[in-house]
């Protein structure tokens, strides 16, 4: 956890950053592990153990934790939405039915309203998309500690749970939705997309390679933007979630019984486990007082109890940042997604529209 | 180095202005339209939030470089 001290800081920072990165490392690498450095004989397929090895690995490397999360997210998005639409029927909808509904109408009318053409295949993708980003963002709600530390104790040294923090996500996304302009650019207007591209703005031969210029730059900064936007919001959403988490933690270091106690009783690699514990008992407090088991003036002293014993003051602020912060990127998850969604859709409706 | 601070701090404070700027005139357009034609307002809001995303986007990117910037690269100013 991160004190005082900037270089336990940076390192902490940056232990978040780093993916889990599988690839191949080239022979004659120093390998620098607990044991002393290694040189390596012969290339090497293997997990990188710190950012200078998985920058070693150069192209041939794929980041493991960003792939089997938003793979998962995936299939977690396929198999709800199947299921509901196994379900439906002309009935009264209920629980998830009656959500998925709600999405699905919402897409259909976004899609209405900004989709001129007659493609069968946009509404579904705009929906995979809109739910997909959605569920890649939603884990930048889970708090930026839990599932590394949790992984770390299994063996695996990094993870970044959010994929939608990891340009190669983002972008390959973007690169996605760039193919698809393409092919229904050169679908429906064939010849005609030369001729936008060349004939554009200046309706001239002479203007020819000018236009050439200025539309490729307009074409290619489409899917560039895309993929940037979204992985720009939540990376920085992300760093300021991993800021605030380490203020949580400074601040619980100095407090009032823990600073000595904690070091006492658990040395430093515990914490983890007590505020975990602290955080139980907080909420079981909090539910006892909303089923009315106990009145709310004992709440309060309770709580604040448990507080002072797991960190203090500081550490009640670190928490309701960290909330406040999570409440409002709510609405910046939901927005990303939606902007990618309705993008997405624009640039397909142009690339649909015959002469504009 | 403690250039970085500076550096961090211009990005922040520019890019907030020229948000607040974009978000004012939006808001503003927004009430202004929905006050002549109320009927109009969800489908107005709608769009503002549409757009309020795109303008969000370039100051939130300026932060969280400007917290790169402050925390990682020059920790030791900070």
């Amino acid at each position: 956890m991160a004190g005082e001290n900037p270089a336990s800081t940076t390192e902490y920072i940056q232990h978040h950053l780093q993916n889990l990165v599988f690839g191949k490392l080239p022979e004659g690498f120093e390998r620098h592990t607990d044991s002393g450095t290694e040189i390596l004989m012969a290339d090497t397929w293997t997990m990188a153990h710190g950012a200078s090895e998985a920058a070693a690995m150069g192209f041939w490397a794929i980041h493991v934790d960003s792939m089997i999360w938003s793979i998962g997210l995936g299939l977690v998005f396929c198999w709800m939405f199947w299921r509901a639409a196994k379900k439906a029927s002309t009935g009264v909808p209920s629980g998830f039915i009656n959500f998925a509904e709600l999405i699905v109408e919402f897409i259909d009318n976004s899609v209405k309203d900004s989709f001129s053409g007659n493609n069968k295949m946009v509404a579904p993708l705009a929906l995979t998309i809109f739910v997909w980003i959605f569920l890649m963002n939603l884990m930048d709600l889970l708090p930026v500690d839990l599932f590394p530390k949790l992984l770390m104790m299994a063996g695996v040294e990094y993870q970044k749970i959010v994929p939608s923090t990891d340009p190669n996500i983002t972008m390959g996304m973007a690169l996605g939705v760039f193919v698809l302009m393409l092919y229904y650019n050169i679908k429906i207007k064939g010849f005609g997309f030369v001729k936008e591209l060349t004939m554009h703005p200046f309706n001239h031969w002479a203007f020819i390679p000018i236009n050439l210029f200025m539309e490729m730059v307009g074409l290619l900064a489409k899917p560039f933007s895309l993929g940037l936007r979204l992985f720009g919001n939540m990376y920085a959403g992300e760093m300021i979630f991993i800021l605030i988490a380490m203020m949580f933690a400074a601040g619980a270091g100095t407090g009032i019984l823990t600073g000595g106690l904690n070091a006492q009783l658990f040395g430093e690699s515990t914490n983890f486990i007590f505020w975990l514990v602290i955080f139980g008992l907080v909420c079981g407090v909090c539910w006892m007082n909303l089923k009315e088991k106990i009145s709310t003036s004992k709440t309060i002293l309770l709580t604040l109890g448990l507080l002072t014993i797991g960190g203090g003051v500081f550490a009640l602020g670190g928490g309701l940042m960290q909330w406040g912060w999570a409440i409002f990127h709510i609405l910046v998850i939901t927005l990303q997604a939606f902007i990618f969604m309705v993008l997405t859709i624009v640039y397909l409706s142009m690339a649909h529209e015959e002469d504009h | 180095m403690e250039l970085v601070i500076i550096a961090a701090a211009i990005m922040l404070g520019m890019g907030a202005l020229g948000a607040a700027i974009g978000m004012g005139l939006l808001g503003g357009k927004l009430i202004e339209g929905t006050a002549r034609q109320p009927e109009l307002g969800p489908m107005l809001q709608g769009k503002m939030f549409l757009l309020a995303g795109l303008i969000d986007a370039v100051p939130i990117i300026g932060v969280g470089i400007a917290m790169y910037l402050i925390f990682v690269v020059a920790p030791s100013v900070a």
